[in-house]
């Protein structure tokens, strides 16, 4: 959708290096005092004028790096030269030059906005005269002009982002490092913040280093450095991967809208596939050799194949070595389960709930029902009101008004039995860190009273199911991300529940976790366990049998993904995506005709 | 049954939790013990070391006698003989002596006529405590010394109208080591009792825990009983090692009866375990867990009577004091070490403690449904 | 151009500073509310002047003289008096913490007073508190020694007791506790704001992220400890300014030093203690530890080894020599002979050496731990 922009960008391609990294290696020493290697014989160049994307799996190093570009970690050998200045020995004067945006943005809650700006504009120097100029540009940039005297802490999160930009840029530097910048934000904000970004590249001549994990915006960059395991496993012009991909991904239409996700698994579990996603209704997979002949094998031919034009997600999934295998294993020899088709009883039934808090509503209206095995998807920007929704669902919030039914039991009378059939996973890993995997399981397995020998039927079945055996002697905390993520799901699994809760269970997650994690809920969602989510990756809501997108507090749309995305169709776009669907219903520009008995108002503005 | 499952499995979880992490193990166990040993050594109103200048004007065989006496007090320690008057602001100003003994020419002579005699002690009233500390013990030296004028026959015994025999009960020889170390330890191991509770369900709430026991069937009041029981066990368990340290270490006699010791401590505990938890419900963060302990813990402690008699406060403070569970236990504590208290004779200071615990308790667990529900 | 840009810097950071202050109602409460309520607390609560003590009175004689030393101690301050019949009921009230103590009249004791035989007096104590023990104790002698004496003078009895002690206590002439507690008080309520509030305001910064941004701006090491120095510096001297004036205005403690060596000397102990306050916070990047660091390594001696209730000097050795470490202890021996004694420059001066060679070091310390790096 860039692709115009992007050429237009590499085009004018100038050789003037804003950032050169020469031979870089950094150690860390872990508590153990075991020598960490975070990045080894690392060269990377990033050009004036241009976007530098770096992207890899969690823990690949990305957030070292730029960290020593802005002169915060010291290498352990090799040389960065920023700006023609070294970052060891001139640091100030490097430091006086960057835009630095950290991960956390280092903005002062108690501060305004005006307030915030001020302060970084008296750090960098930046003389008074100028000033006026300069915040009018950056405020009507990032639209924040009618929110000066408000707090950045009472901001929005996507608010808060560009007030952390504006705040890098206060002193035109010449080269901008932005550290995973879109963390947490919805699609709306996201594509806001880039168009600052892409602004400032083509108007100022300034060079962008940018870390990210959401691969649609690395493939926007003009560069890419794909980091694994701390050192540079290729680097070039997105296109470059994109072209090496042609004739290895395919997109496989089901029978039928129900069939997808089966279809999903199935492939899923073949091997030579690399990847596998839902992509607008289809399944989408990437081989690992070109024209892989199994495909044509083992689908049916009711099933259309057709190839398709490779993404930067297609290629980078192919990229890292290794990355598909592991849990394929783990579910090929597993028989799954007929998908209980045309089981409508509702599980999940709420009637014009409400929620306020002190005069402000934060939920209103709401009326759903989720049926027995259905993957339930509740999306929307931040602060639509969809954790405060999620909370009332598993009774960690009385609700203000309406009715909510689970499994069958009114939640104001029998919450503890309402509780025994449900799980629940929180946004953050919320276990025992300092209990070890056993113990975790052991302590939720008895808090449900499940009986001994039950108790060690299921802990083995946790075992299997998610590879767990080797850590079961380990501190939770100290597991990776990924086996966190499955501990926290095991955890939640062990005493059966009818109904599967999880908030936002793969945002902070690499994309590797995210695939693994979507069809390990696909599979248990066909042994006809309800499955009731929130996400804002918005390609994820194609996982969903159905969803219900929430804007302030009111429905924006429900339904199944193939009628959300229709909504946003147009002569200019055939094929929309989730997220074009998702801009267009929260721009107002289309709206949800029945079906939901509730109708968004298009004035209504995002917050 | 399945509850008591339940609720055995929050208890087993709670003392994996404190007893695998080194640095919550060590705050049970490290800082209790040091504190115990350093504030029993530090925290005491038995004065040494009192330097002391005397200006003996007399210079005669009965003031000598009479300042040996102070010497072999050990209590005072001589920093300067002093000529004349000028010198004694010089010495007190300066914080060169706390008191000055200014004996006066006419001292022997007068002692001998029989005639009352004066002997002027200075004091610097910058440490007021001190000053009556010392002061009381210069009265006690006194005393004994118109004794052994008696005895001496120095002076008539006749002449010597009035007779104070003292006597303290309990207490013979006014130790003030055994009063603050009887009462220390269930001061410290308060402390520890509301730093582990006043954190335990904020530490939850922090690391999103609190919402998965919140999901799990558990009902508020076994939540309430999970929680309090390894801050009643490990509290219980300090403050019965500093009861022993208290009579083993410092030789604080051990007059009542282990059952009193027992059953009031435990009270206290469980005191301690419902403010804690009442704490812990209304913070939602460990920050403010502790700040709120901190809040409590002040002027509890403060108003409690370890330190200063609660009946040297004001009236008005006296009887807003009524509502602190520290001072039971101390009051319990000194009665069971030093005066021989039975259950019976501690019994007054038992049942309020339990007022306390059953208000805290209850207040505590309908917190915790108010507040997450 | 360079120092312009300087104080650009400096200007940009205190404000900053100065803005979160005001709008975080936690730094206020700990500031200035929390030393108000620990000076209420203390100022009405800690005290060793012992009134109305409960004693019981067992008279076997009824003579003139015995009725006499009664009616002193009846209307004696000191001391709320019982009549009792017998030795049996006093000791019952005493067993039963109704009375702390029991003076005891024996038979023929006018009559011994009288005929200078000696009367006896027995007087027994709950020495359970020995502090107040020995305090009840010399209240006796000094009513009954005051009874004494009048009969000498009045020629009703023979002699008085041959040695007596006049006492006098200097600068604290009624001897009140208040006097020595609030000023010690406001040494406790420096450290608070010195150490605790400065460690977890640096804590808090490293915690939001907002250290991180700092870091990476052309701010000098120098820029970072002013900026830190000053704004709790000043509210430091403010809550100090307001405890001085409570203490003077409401609790009536006399001031009778120098406003300017106050000023001078406060503010050394003000650096001493924000070098150690912000030393902590260079190495502590969490605030629950930093806020347990500062209790136990800033609050806790500064109550326990500074002199501030219980007397060092009376100490072992081991815990004498650990107190010199700690700055509280200079200044509460300072605040003492400012407030009471006056601008006695034999202590004033030693102290503040010490003060200000620890501010020294702390601040050094302190800046010499300041990293404009990520890794320690």
């Amino acid at each position: 959708m860039m692709d115009g922009d992007l050429l237009a960008a590499s085009e004018k391609v100038q050789c003037d290096p804003v950032l050169e990294i020469c031979g870089l290696h950094k150690e860390f020493v872990a508590k153990n005092k075991k020598i960490v290697h975070a990045l080894q014989d690392v060269r990377v160049k990033a050009m004036r004028g241009r976007v530098t994307g770096l992207v890899g799996a969690d823990g690949a190093g990305k957030t070292t790096m730029i960290r020593i570009a802005a002169g915060l970690l010291v290498p352990t050998s090799g040389s960065v030269t920023v700006l023609g200045l070294d970052s060891v020995t001139q640091t100030l004067k490097v430091q006086s030059a960057v835009g630095y945006m950290p991960q956390k943005f280092g903005l002062y809650q108690d501060l305004s906005v005006s307030e915030n700006m001020d302060l970084y504009a008296d750090l960098q120097g930046v003389p008074r005269a100028e000033r006026p100029k300069r915040y009018d540009r950056l405020l009507q940039m990032t639209s924040l002009a009618a929110y000066t005297r408000r707090k950045a802490g009472a901001l929005s999160g996507g608010m808060k982002q560009k007030l952390g930009l504006a705040c890098a840029l206060i002193k035109s530097p010449g080269i901008l490092l932005l550290d995973e910048p879109t963390v947490g934000v919805d699609p709306v904000s996201r594509r806001e913040l880039w168009k600052i970004v892409y602004e400032l590249v083509e108007k100022d001549n300034i060079g962008v280093f940018v870390s990210t994990s959401y691969l649609d915006e690395a493939a926007r960059c003009d560069h890419v450095v794909v980091l694994h395991q701390g050192q540079v496993l290729l680097e070039g012009a997105p296109r470059e991967f994109m072209t090496k991909m042609r004739g290895r991904v395919f997109e496989v239409a089901a029978v039928s809208a129900k069939s997808v996700r089966r279809l999903y698994a199935e492939l899923a579990a073949e091997s030579g596939v690399v990847d596998v996603t839902i992509r607008s209704g289809k399944v989408r997979v990437v081989t690992e050799k070109e024209k892989q002949p199994g495909i044509g094998f083992l689908v049916p031919e009711k099933r259309a194949i057709k190839p398709v034009e490779p993404s930067f997600e297609d290629a980078f999934m192919a990229m890292i070595p290794g990355s598909g295998h592991h849990f394929r294993q783990e579910l090929g020899g597993r028989n799954l389960a007929d998908v209980p088709d045309g089981q409508d009883d509702a599980v999940v039934t709420t009637q014009n709930l409400q929620k306020v808090f002190g005069g402000f509503t934060a939920v209103k209206d709401l009326s759903f029902t989720v049926n027995r095995g259905e993957i339930f998807g509740l999306l929307g920007p931040n602060g639509a009101g969809k954790s405060t929704t999620f909370r009332m669902l598993c009774g960690l919030l009385p609700a203000s008004g309406g009715k909510i039914s689970v499994a069958g039991y009114d939640l104001h009378r029998s919450r503890a039995r309402a509780r025994a059939r449900l799980g629940y996973m929180a946004q953050q890993f919320s276990l025992y860190g300092q209990l070890s995997v056993k113990e975790n399981l052991r302590f939720f397995g008895k808090a449900y009273g499940l009986n001994n020998s039950r108790l060690e039927h299921r802990i083995r079945w946790a075992y299997d199911e998610f590879g767990l055996k080797q850590w079961q002697d380990k501190m939770a905390a100290s597991l990776p991300g990924g086996y966190k993520q499955r501990l926290a799901m095991a955890a939640a699994l062990l005493h059966e529940p009818d109904i599967l809760f999880l908030d936002e269970p793969t945002s902070g997650v690499d994309p590797f976790a995210r695939r693994e994690f979507w069809l390990r809920i696909n599979g248990f969602a066909q042994q006809g366990v309800t499955v009731v989510v929130t996400t804002h990756f918005m390609e994820e809501a194609e996982y969903c049998d159905r969803m219900l997108i929430m804007s302030q507090g009111e429905t924006l749309a429900m339904g199944s993904p193939a009628k959300i995305r229709e909504l946003a169709c147009s002569p200019d776009n055939p094929e929309p995506t989730m997220d074009d669907a998702f801009i267009a219903l929260a721009d107002g520009a289309v709206n949800m005709d029945g079906g939901t008995g509730k109708k968004a108002s298009p004035e209504e503005q995002r917050s | 049954m399945i509850v008591l499952r339940r609720i055995l499995a929050l208890v087993v979880k709670e003392f994996t939790l404190i007893m695998k992490d080194p640095k919550s193990r060590f705050v049970i166990i490290g800082p209790p013990l040091i504190q115990f040993f350093v504030f029993g050594y530090a925290a005491t109103y038995d004065l040494k070391n009192v330097r002391y200048a005397v200006l003996d004007q007399s210079g005669s065989a009965l003031s000598r006698q009479f300042l040996a006496k102070v010497e072999g007090s050990g209590v005072f320690r001589l920093t300067g003989m002093l000529h004349d008057q000028q010198q004694i602001a010089e010495y007190i100003d300066g914080e060169k002596s706390r008191l000055v003994i200014h004996i006066d020419d006419t001292f022997a002579e007068k002692v001998r006529r029989s005639v009352p005699v004066k002997i002027q002690v200075i004091a610097d009233g910058r440490n007021p405590n001190v000053a009556l500390i010392a002061l009381g013990y210069l009265g006690t030296i006194v005393h004994q010394f118109n004794e052994e004028l008696v005895h001496q026959g120095v002076v008539q015994p006749g002449s010597s109208g009035l007779l104070l025999e003292e006597r303290a009960w309990f207490n013979g020889n006014l130790r003030s080591r055994w009063f603050i170390v009887s009462a220390l330890g269930g001061l410290i191991s308060m402390v520890v009792v509301m730093i582990l509770t006043s954190l335990s369900v904020a530490r939850e709430r922090e690391f999103g825990t609190f919402d998965q026991l919140l999901v799990a069937p558990f009902t508020p009041a076994e939540i309430l009983v999970g929680k309090s029981l390894p801050g009643i066990i490990f509290g219980f368990g300090d403050a019965m090692i500093f009861a022993a340290g208290a009579v083993y270490w410092f030789g604080v006699p051990f007059r009542g009866t282990i059952a009193a010791l027992a059953v009031a401590l435990l009270c206290f505990i469980v005191t301690m375990v419902g403010v804690g938890l009442l704490v812990s419900s209304l913070s939602m963060t460990m920050q403010q867990g502790l700040l709120g302990s901190f809040v409590f813990i002040m002027p509890a402690v403060t108003l409690s009577g370890l330190a200063t008699p609660v009946e040297n406060m004001p009236p008005w403070l006296q009887q807003a004091d009524m509502i602190n569970p520290v001072r039971y236990i101390i009051i319990a504590l000194r009665s069971i070490f030093l005066e021989g208290a039975d259950l019976a004779a501690v019994w007054p200071h038992i049942w309020p403690l339990m007022i306390i615990a059953s208000l805290t308790l209850t207040l505590a667990a309908w917190m915790f449904r108010a507040r997450s529900v | 151009m360079s120092t312009a840009l300087f104080f650009m810097r400096l200007r940009g950071i205190l404000r900053k500073e100065f803005l979160q202050i005001l709008r975080d109602p936690s730094s206020i409460a700990l500031a200035l509310v929390m030393p108000m309520v620990l000076l209420f607390i203390f100022g009405y609560g800690v005290t060793l002047d012992a009134e109305y003590i409960p004693v019981a009175v067992v008279a076997e004689d009824n003579g003139n003289g015995s009725s006499q030393l009664l009616q002193r101690f009846e209307l004696s301050q000191n001391f709320v008096v019982t009549r009792v019949a017998t030795m049996a009921e006093a000791e019952q009230l005493l067993n039963v913490r109704r009375v702390d103590g029991i003076i005891h009249l024996r038979e023929n004791f006018s009559a011994k007073v009288a005929g200078g035989a000696g009367g006896q007096v027995q007087v027994i104590v709950n020495g359970v508190d020995a502090n107040r023990a020995r305090l009840i104790q010399g209240y006796v002698r000094t009513v009954a020694g005051k009874w004494f004496d009048v009969r000498t003078g009045e020629g009703l009895a023979m002699v008085g007791v041959p040695v007596s002690i006049a006492q006098r206590v200097w600068f604290n002439e009624e001897v009140e506790s208040r006097n020595f507690m609030v000023p010690g008080l406001i040494t406790l309520i420096m450290t608070l704001i010195g150490i605790l509030l400065t460690a977890l305001v640096v804590a808090r910064e490293w915690e939001r992220g907002t250290m991180e941004a700092m870091l990476v701006t052309p701010l000098r090491r120098i820029d970072i400890l002013l900026g830190k120095i000053i704004p709790y510096y000043l509210l430091g001297m403010v809550g100090m300014g307001l405890s001085v004036a409570v203490a003077v205005l409401i609790f009536g403690v006399p001031f009778r030093g120098s406003f300017g060596a106050l000023f001078v000397l406060s503010s050394l102990f003000m650096l001493a203690s924000l070098g150690f306050g912000l030393l902590l916070s260079a190495a502590i990047r969490i605030q629950f530890v930093a806020a347990q660091i500062s209790i136990v390594a800033g609050f806790l001696p500064a109550f326990f080894l500074s002199g501030l209730i219980f007397d060092l000097e009376s100490t072992p050795a081991v815990i004498r020599i650990v107190s010199h470490i700690v700055p509280a202890r200079y200044f509460v021996s300072i605040s003492h002979t400012l407030f009471m004694a006056g601008d006695v420059w034999e202590v004033l001066l030693p102290d503040g050496l010490m003060l200000g060679f620890m501010a020294i070091f702390f601040i050094t310390l302190a800046y010499r731990k300041i990293t404009k790096r990520l890794e320690g």
